[in-house]
């Protein structure tokens, strides 16, 4: 198989997905719906005073954006299971981890790409400090790829179980709490003045590290789980 | 003709039973094998096992290609296209993972007799007319293998003769067949083998 071919897979396989995706609108609006309802609630909830909400507003971000990914994490692999598709791309000539990385990359579009857009829209509504705008959106742009490849690997190990998204939040959440400290870390060093860039450094690396290596994870489990 | 494929003493067990054991055969370019057997005898977990989905308790499966995943075709009991799709997309799609991408979908659409419905979503289409759309494979992949399980499933008669017209272009070609059907073939290859798995109670 030659690069070109490859890539030609990978390209494709995203944009089935993407094209199934758009055929489902709810799918798309419903992580976005999910991240605004739950930033806009809790002013409501906890007063509109600055001086807590400022404090709690990456929490809360970092938080909707954990759930998010968990709730488009069936989608993943699941229809693909169900229908067939999953054992084509298993027999396929192309790497099974790269057609896996292009899953990656439909979920970060699909669940960590409008939090990084809408970032600016929560950090208003919680009424984040303006200096710390900057870490928060660097905090997402190098955090959330690293939700869609953990979320892709926990997905891939419970397709073929009936009922496994209760398991698979389960599993996952744990893993998702060092990611959940540094990125709360930085943006609290933002806020207290301090640089922010050794926690955000650290975020990238964890990134690349995660993305480079989950792919082969992914394959992995769904070779299992076609069995 | 060479040998494409070379199986020797494969064992398959399932919850204590013994589905079949010492199953050896080989496949030449141009042979049918029929796998015949009843219902839950193995004969869908012995394709799964040629193509490395499923592992099995014992023996090998050699192909004698080095990169034997393009040489394969292989169509499971789901037909593998995408539901909100059309059928013209899922045809387009297919044959470009496939690494067909200069195919002319519309042409594979009327081979099949799917004209005329290319802009509907799969969903909304019959079994028969959804297995249509995957079975357009079998027309442009140039693989030599095809491992087809029940590929008859859901087809009118019209469907299982085009199909069967098509198998014989590809045997006449060169190519070999590994499936299972209930249906008795209208057709008669010229390198028939029937395996036939018992399933019987140890």
């Amino acid at each position: 198989m030659t690069q070109a071919s490859s890539w030609t897979a990978f390209s494709t396989v995203m944009r089935r997905d993407l094209m199934v995706v758009m055929r489902r609108r709810s799918d798309v609006l419903n992580p976005l719906l999910f991240i605004l309802m739950v930033v806009s609630l809790f002013p409501l909830a906890v007063g509109p005073g600055p001086d807590i909400l400022g404090r709690i507003a990456t929490g809360v971000i970092w938080v909707a954006a954990l759930l998010s990914a968990l709730l488009g994490s069936e989608r993943l692999f699941r229809d693909d299971f169900l229908d067939g598709t999953l054992e084509q791309l298993t027999l396929s000539p192309h790497p099974l981890s790269l057609l896996a990385a292009a899953k990656i990359v439909v979920h970060w579009l699909l669940s960590g790409l409008p939090l990084v857009i809408l970032a600016p829209i929560c950090a208003l509504l919680l009424k984040l400090p303006s200096e710390a705008w900057l870490t928060l959106l660097a905090t997402l742009v190098a955090g959330t790829p690293i939700l869609s490849a953990i979320t892709a690997i926990g997905a891939a190990l419970t397709v073929s179980l009936g009922r496994g998204g209760a398991l698979l939040s389960l599993l996952l959440l744990p893993l998702f709490i060092p990611l959940l400290i540094f990125a709360s870390g930085a943006v609290e060093a933002a806020l207290v003045g301090t640089a922010a860039w050794p926690q955000v450094l650290l975020l990238t690396g964890l990134s690349l590290l995660t993305l480079l290596l989950a792919p082969f994870a992914v394959a992995a489990a769904i070779r299992v789980s076609v069995n | 003709m060479s040998t494409l494929l070379t199986v020797k003493q494969l064992v398959s067990q399932r919850a204590g039973r013994t589905l079949f054991a010492d199953l050896s055969f080989t496949l030449q370019h141009g042979d049918v094998l029929h796998i015949e057997g009843v219902n839950g005898a193995g004969k869908s977990t012995l394709l799964r096992a040629l193509v490395g989905l499923v592992q099995l308790q014992g023996g090998t499966v050699e192909y004698h290609h080095d990169d034997w995943r393009t040489q394969l075709v292989f169509m499971g009991h789901k037909a593998g296209i995408k539901a909100e799709l059309t059928a013209l997309e899922n045809v387009t799609l297919q044959a470009r993972l496939d690494g067909y991408a200069d195919v002319d979908p519309w042409q594979l659409l009327a081979t099949v007799g799917l004209l005329g419905l290319e802009d509907l979503p799969a969903g909304q289409l019959s079994a028969g007319q959804q297995r249509r759309i995957a079975l357009t494979r079998l027309w442009y992949s140039a693989a030599p293998l095809w491992v087809l399980d029940e590929p008859f499933t859901a087809l009118d008669s019209d469907g299982i003769a085009l199909l069967q017209q098509r198998f014989a272009e590809h045997t006449a070609a060169g190519g070999a067949i590994i499936m299972t059907s209930h249906q008795s073939l209208t057709w008669q290859p010229d390198q028939l083998q029937r395996l036939r798995i018992s399933g019987d109670d140890e």
